[in-house]
């Protein structure tokens, strides 16, 4: 890991989000987002590798991106969040998590847990 | 960090999935959360790196490295899919004080926390457990068992760190799938406890 590379790298990422410091919607580490289908077209680099990532029928989360595409997660959610306002990208059509955890999440992943266990 | 070679192999989720949750793995530097999550995971465990500034670090070790104006933390990451419409994302998270500026995104919306400890480094998890106190994220204590390493009774552990006694405490061997599954198993039944008994 070299941080004055990465620094450098950050910089440009920065100036590809078209100077956005703050994604403009909340997206988190985990949340889920799947291509669109819109035209890749006058996408900068950045939002392209995105992009072209994503797959219609097939998930990833936002932590995802950023590892396979080695940009920081605070990066790829502005990126992320442009692409949504664009319709390059969309969430999947169902409850995200919210704030705070609910108590039905937490029994479905405690059965999830124990059904990987038997 | 190299933009040029391609991606690795990429593990899409199916499209029923919809929803996903995060648990944090939490410790101090090698207590094997990094190990932990490659036990479990169901992909190859991935990392992403995300710049901190030193304005935003002060107090601790910053001794121990070299000088700069920016430093990099390194998340490792797994995943399982707990069913056709649920992930659930395992989060290693570093300790240091001065990686709490990120602890505050990776905490949000997580349902709790496994913090690892080792009996020979005990004092090392006190920041550990002081970040999950302040945010009120509930956490349950496994110690890993390393070889070699001396044994002690639950309840010198428990004070030692000074658990409340409500805090599940269990041993876990971090290379050991089912044990870690064990642990998280643990963990969120506890979640799930809480949340009953104060909905």
């Amino acid at each position: 890991m070299n941080g004055r590379r990465h620094g450098q790298e950050l910089v440009r990422v920065y100036v590809r989000t078209g100077g956005r410091v703050r994604p403009s919607r909340e997206l988190g580490l985990v949340t889920l987002v799947i291509a669109a289908n819109a035209p890749l077209q006058g996408l900068d680099v950045e939002a392209r590798r995105i992009a072209g990532l994503c797959r219609s029928q097939r998930s990833l989360s936002i932590g995802e991106i950023a590892a396979h595409l080695n940009l920081p997660p605070s990066a790829v959610k502005i990126l992320v969040s442009a692409l949504i306002d664009s319709g390059h990208l969309t969430v999947p059509p169902a409850p995200q998590q919210g704030d705070a955890p609910d108590i039905d999440l937490v029994r479905e992943v405690l059965n999830g847990l124990r059904a990987l266990r038997a | 960090m190299s933009n040029d070679s391609g991606p690795a192999q990429i593990s899409y989720l199916p499209p029923t999935v919809n929803r996903s949750a995060k648990i944090l793995i939490a410790g101090h530097f090698g207590v094997g959360k990094t190990t932990l999550v490659g036990s479990i995971s169901e992909i190859e465990p991935l990392r992403t790196e995300e710049p901190i500034t030193q304005a935003s670090t002060a107090v601790d070790d910053l001794t121990q490295l070299p000088q700069k104006d920016e430093t990099t933390v390194a998340l490792d990451f797994g995943r399982l899919t707990l069913n056709e419409r649920l992930v659930l994302y395992l989060f290693g998270t570093p300790g240091q004080r001065r990686f709490w500026p990120l602890w505050d995104d990776l905490a949000h919306g997580a349902l709790g926390a496994l913090v690892l400890v080792d009996t020979r480094r005990l004092d090392e998890s006190d920041a550990v457990l002081a970040f999950m106190e302040e945010r009120d994220l509930p956490y349950a204590v496994a110690v890993n068992e390393f070889t070699g390493a001396r044994r002690f009774p639950a309840h010198e552990i428990r004070q030692a760190l000074d658990l409340a006694p409500h805090t599940p405490l269990l041993l876990c061997d971090a290379r050991a799938r089912d044990a870690c599954l064990d642990a998280l198993i643990t963990l969120v039944h506890y979640l799930a406890h809480r949340l009953e008994i104060r909905p």
